[in-house]
């Protein structure tokens, strides 16, 4: 009976602790979000804030129906740019890490020349990359691309130069050829570092394609949600400009858990960071 | 080997006019401080790094057309140093992807090679699921797959506990009784070195040199009990004073700059 009752014993305050920290992973941040738009739905009805300066959390939720079918129709021309930008920078980026390793010389000569790319305001070369790329989804594209490939590049860069000392001395032992080093020992250890710069990249992708389709404006193209945006704001229609900020913030939250799913499953088996604590 | 030295860019002096000879077959261990560059001189003896001055010659196999095949040597580092992204099987099977051969025979060389260190049934593991001698037992069963002629351990046991060091020990003297390559092992004890050597090759350090080369005496095939015997523990006494002295000893040679 006393052995029995072991057995059953043992493994229930471990399921308990992992349900117990899963709950509160979704819970804590949820109680803190409800906190916070009570309180404003409170300071907005106690203080009579008219609509057009600071709306209600319950009539920004009443606009988000109403409104919602056409602010759906503009976040897919958003998120087509941002996607898009986003696989640029995973393929593009990542290949161009790829040649910096190969080539040291290339790495030394062109890295600065990203660097700058990068730390130039989007903001500021956008209204050029739209003059010179006639094509409007291309130009906001390329623009969406210069904010998110640099994280890709510099990451990956990094974890291709990471490869274990001794087990490169071990590919050698065995006369590795570049092609079976890079395969078997460089691009393993890079992923990690890839799919962190991606995640950030995610993020940046999103940016990047909002700055571009406000410096753009319409330009005859299909309105995106930056767009949508901006012209909420001229006609004072502010409870449909926060619906509209209300939905790019969740794309982006999508896209940094799609994103954190798609590292997870990749590295599941052995990297440190896709393996929970409770599980050791 | 003739007069190996080897001196860092730093201008640190390794190794200082080593004359070694290794003869097949044998289990010769390259004992002494840290410090004194055994691990230098077997990263040369493996070729992964070159003298600066004096000569290594590896008489091994060669093929026609001259080189020597790949997989000829097996080498073991301190770390498992193994692939994290891959399992058992996998990190096993590395050499012959490397080497380029790839079979039905290379998979079941690879499938006896883990039987043999006694990992049957963690094929499909993957290393962190592993305790530290499990994962050094994938990484000799790595070292050994291709068959090598020379085996190099540099201090491959010097992060695992004591008992698991023993068991480790035991295991490497029956993998090389059964096929009897020549070993060179790397170790800073002076325990093990009697127990599983036919020749101890005494080291001292700045610069490295060899200061005795003493041949161990002990019947083979060597078990456990040996640990215990008198024998064992009368040599194990006489090199640990061979070893003081030389320490004691001044350097012969002057520091380069």
């Amino acid at each position: 009976m006393g052995a029995r009752v072991q057995v059953f014993a043992w493994p229930n305050p471990t399921i308990m602790r992992r349900l117990r920290i899963r709950l509160w992973r979704i819970a804590a941040p949820l109680t803190v979000g409800a906190v916070l738009l009570t309180l404003w739905e409170i300071v907005v009805r106690v203080e009579a804030i008219p609509p057009y300066i600071l709306p209600g959390p319950l009539l920004i939720a009443a606009t988000l129906w109403t409104d919602g079918p056409s602010l759906m129709g503009s976040l897919l021309v958003t998120l087509r740019i941002t996607l898009a930008a986003l696989a640029a920078a995973a393929v593009l980026g990542g290949g161009i890490a790829l040649l910096f390793s190969l080539s040291r010389i290339l790495a030394l000569s062109l890295f600065p020349y990203a660097v700058i790319l990068q730390v130039t305001p989007i903001v500021a070369i956008a209204p050029l990359i739209i003059i010179w790329v006639r094509e409007p989804f291309l130009a906001l594209l390329v623009c969406a691309w210069i904010v998110a490939f640099f994280p890709v590049v510099a990451n990956t860069t990094v974890g291709l130069n990471s490869a274990d000392r001794n087990l490169l001395a071990l590919f050698r032992l065995y006369g590795a050829s570049t092609g079976k080093t890079l395969r078997y020992l460089k691009l393993p250890t890079a992923l990690p570092y890839f799919l962190a710069g991606l995640r950030i990249s995610g993020g940046l992708a999103l940016i990047g394609a909002v700055v571009a389709e406000f410096v753009a404006g319409t330009g005859g193209a299909e309105t995106g949600l930056a767009f949508r945006i901006l012209e909420a704001g001229y006609r004072l229609a502010i409870p449909r400009l926060f619906a509209a900020l209300l939905l790019l913030s969740l794309t982006g939250i999508v896209i940094y858990l799609l994103l954190d799913l798609l590292s997870r499953r990749l590295l599941r088996h052995w990297h440190e960071s896709a393996i929970d604590a409770e599980e050791e | 080997m003739r007069g190996v030295g080897k001196r860092f860019t730093s201008g640190v002096t390794a190794l200082d006019g080593i004359d070694l000879d290794i003869y097949p077959g044998e289990f010769l261990s390259l004992l002494g401080p840290s410090g004194c560059g055994k691990s230098t001189l077997l990263r040369i003896i493996a070729g992964l790094s070159e003298p600066s001055s004096g000569l290594r010659r590896l008489l091994l196999a060669k093929d026609r057309a001259g080189h020597m095949p790949a997989g000829r040597i097996g080498f073991v580092f301190q770390d498992p140093t193994l692939t994290p992204w891959s399992t058992v099987a996998d990190n096993v099977l590395l050499p012959f992807r490397l080497i380029g051969r790839v079979g039905p025979a290379e998979r079941e060389r690879v499938a006896a090679e883990i039987c043999s260190v006694g990992l049957a049934g963690f094929e499909r593991t993957y290393p962190r699921q592993l305790s530290g001698g499990m994962r050094m037992r994938v990484s000799i069963a790595r070292a050994l797959v291709t068959d090598p002629d020379l085996l190099l351990l540099d201090e491959p046991f010097a992060a695992l506990d004591e008992i698991t060091r023993m068991a480790l020990n035991d295991d490497l003297l029956r993998l090389w009784d059964n096929r009897r390559p020549t070993v060179v092992f790397v170790t800073h004890s002076v325990f093990e070195s009697v127990f599983l050597s036919t020749r101890i090759a005494l080291m001292t350090r700045r610069p490295g040199r060899i200061v005795a080369d003493v041949p161990v005496e002990l019947p083979q095939p060597r078990r456990r009990a040996l640990r215990t015997s008198p024998h064992y523990a009368a040599l194990c006494a006489t090199i640990s004073e061979q070893l003081a002295r030389a320490m004691a000893e001044p350097s012969h040679t002057t520091e380069r700059k």
